[in-house]
């Protein structure tokens, strides 16, 4: 089983990098983008078993700074 | 003053922070990351710059779950010392020691050169050597040393007196112009800017000489 991390920095954090991404676009002459934030995905190749609350403690521990970032977890 | 300097893979700074404390008295220990103990009787950890880990994931936040920062915490916990220098103070805001994250330069770009701090309170050992208010120069060398915490975080901080450096022109975009933070009780300092890097005169200044005296003076009676 597979599980799928989504690690975003909350709202109201700054984004440089989207920011750059966002002027970057306009420049290239793609109107209409009014904002750009980037993230993060990390897939976990699960043993069966392992459940969406261990993928959540793994989040909260390691893959995402709750200080900063936000996370949502997909299992498949 | 007995100090440890960890050294995690990556580490690149922990030989000038060792020869800081050890210019100061200190009698220096190393400490890699895979061991489980700090050696008995230190009285100071300092975790140095560099890119632990190769800045994998988040900068600080593997080093912050390496087995030696279960017992860095534990030795926080009983009152002792730490002192995370750059990615040093990543590591403690990851490991949960200090309040706030690092993110990203607000200007996207590595910023390596001498910048201005103002010493924002001396009511502490790490700072006790300085006069509030006085201005120093210390070197910078990082691409991820944009201070951030919540407001109330910020207030708090403001509130307890435990903005320990601020910057004197914001060159990262940091939070109210943070340079360096202490912990509640004091002995927990966290900066990005390298005091290391200004204690000789070959490095081309010596105002980081102070931190070391001072802390050297007020554990040596320790």
């Amino acid at each position: 089983m597979k599980a799928r991390v989504h690690v975003m920095l909350k709202a109201g954090v700054l984004d440089p990098q989207g920011e750059a991404v966002r002027h970057a676009l306009g420049a290239m002459g793609f109107a209409g983008v009014q904002g750009v934030r980037q993230g993060k995905v990390i897939e976990l190749d699960l043993a069966e078993g392992t459940t969406e609350a261990d993928v959540t403690r793994m989040c909260e521990k390691l893959l995402a700074n709750t200080v900063i970032e936000s996370y949502t977890v997909e299992m498949s | 003053m007995r100090a440890a300097v960890v050294v995690f893979p990556g580490s690149n700074c922990d030989r000038d922070l060792a020869v800081a404390f050890e210019r100061a008295g200190a009698d220096v220990t190393m400490v890699w990351h895979k061991d489980s103990e700090l050696p008995e009787g230190i009285d100071i950890v300092g975790i140095p710059g560099g890119f632990s880990y190769g800045d994998y994931l988040r900068c600080g936040a593997i080093a912050a779950n390496s087995p030696i920062c279960k017992s860095v915490a534990t030795h926080a916990g009983r009152g002792g010392y730490v002192m995370g220098i750059c990615n040093g103070f990543q590591v403690l805001t990851e490991t949960g020691l200090l309040p706030g994250a690092l993110l990203r330069n607000a200007g996207l770009k590595y910023i390596c050169k001498t910048v201005g701090l103002k010493v924002e309170t001396s009511a502490s050992d790490f700072t006790a050597g300085y006069n509030a208010g006085e201005t120093i120069d210390i070197p910078i060398a990082h691409h991820d040393g944009n201070y951030f915490a919540d407001a109330d975080t910020i207030a708090m901080l403001e509130g307890e007196d435990r903005i320990a450096f601020t910057y004197t022109d914001n060159p990262n975009g940091a939070q109210a112009d943070i340079a360096g933070i202490l912990s509640q009780n004091r002995r927990v300092l966290g900066m990005m800017p390298h005091p290391e890097r200004a204690a000789d005169a070959g490095h081309g200044g010596t105002d980081g000489v102070a931190l070391f005296r001072a802390l050297a003076g007020a554990l040596a009676t320790a």
